[in-house]
């Protein structure tokens, strides 16, 4: 018998494989790092590669676009009981404060409504808490016909 | 070099290679910047490594955000008197069609330039200029 597994933890396993095909979530370094189906959190650490300002080491907004990007496909993939392909329609990102230098940066989510069609998500990046948050987003997802990446067979309650 | 000093000679030669150089996460992309009289265009050239579906295959969402992002920062630097980096307020990026695994442009239009706050589009596109791939529409805050 396999070892039994929480849901959380086979969640996070199944989307790294899903995250794992992408080779820009490899090359940031993005990694589950709490799921619940209310707020899926990825995490990015920090790398000097990453730097947006070299006087403030501040980590780019494109690093956290990326971030908020994944975990809000993470997010709609957990809603789901199986994957279905989908692309980014529209995503709006605040800048609230600097990231701060050396520290890794978490990304949540929540995917709000879905429709046939569409999927509604929004959610911050930060360091500690969400409520103090270095950026919020919302964005809007569309399901694609295409072929999927990989199967989110037998949903865990 | 001081990053002032930096920008001061980049922009008298219209080359912003060394400034795409100093910063880390434009280096990361390998951002190409091409400057001909009045028109800037930021290029991201085609790496395996800006792939978010492997299966279309088609660029992330956040290399392209990433990337409109620095356009634009870019176009400020290169346009502006500021002595450093302008700071992103806001956001949004209309994905309007998928970002096929090739070079990716920009170009930028400054809507409104005011005291503080510069209001940006930019649009990337591939085949052609009018079959834009993503619209970028921001807020930079500009140095005192």
């Amino acid at each position: 018998m396999e070892e039994m597994m929480s849901p959380e933890e086979e969640f996070a396993q199944r989307w790294r494989k899903f995250a794992d095909v992408s080779p820009y979530n490899r090359e940031l370094g993005l990694l589950p790092h709490s799921v619940r189906p209310d707020w899926c959190v990825l995490k990015v650490d920090y790398k000097d590669s990453l730097v947006g300002d070299p006087n403030t080491r501040v980590l780019h907004g494109g690093v956290i676009t990326a971030l908020l990007d994944a975990a809000f496909g993470f997010s709609i993939f957990v809603k789901m009981p199986q994957f279905r392909p989908m692309a980014t329609l529209d995503l709006r990102i605040d800048y609230l404060r600097p990231a701060t230098p050396d520290k890794a940066v978490l990304g949540g989510a929540v995917c709000y409504k879905l429709t046939p069609d569409l999927a509604f998500v929004r959610g911050c990046a930060y360091h500690e808490s969400p409520d103090d948050p270095i950026a919020t987003a919302v964005g809007i997802y569309m399901f694609t016909s295409g072929s999927t990446v990989i199967q989110n067979e037998e949903r865990p309650r | 070099m001081k990053f002032a000093d930096l920008l001061t000679s980049c922009r008298a030669s219209s080359d912003l290679g060394p400034l795409v150089q100093s910063i880390p996460y434009a280096n990361f992309l390998n951002l190409r910047i091409d400057i001909k009289g009045d028109e800037f265009t930021c290029i991201l050239p085609f790496e395996k490594k800006l792939i978010g579906n492997p299966i279309l295959p088609a660029l992330h969402g956040g290399a392209t955000g990433g990337f409109l992002e620095c356009a634009g920062l870019f176009y400020l630097l290169w346009k502006m008197d500021t002595k450093t980096l302008p700071k992103t307020i806001d956001f949004n990026i209309d994905y309007l069609r998928t970002g096929q695994p090739r070079d990716t442009f920009a170009n930028v239009v400054m809507v409104k330039l005011g005291r503080r706050v510069a209001n940006l589009r930019i649009e990337a596109w591939q085949s052609s200029p009018d079959k834009p791939i993503a619209l970028g529409h921001c807020n930079f805050m500009l140095d005192a």
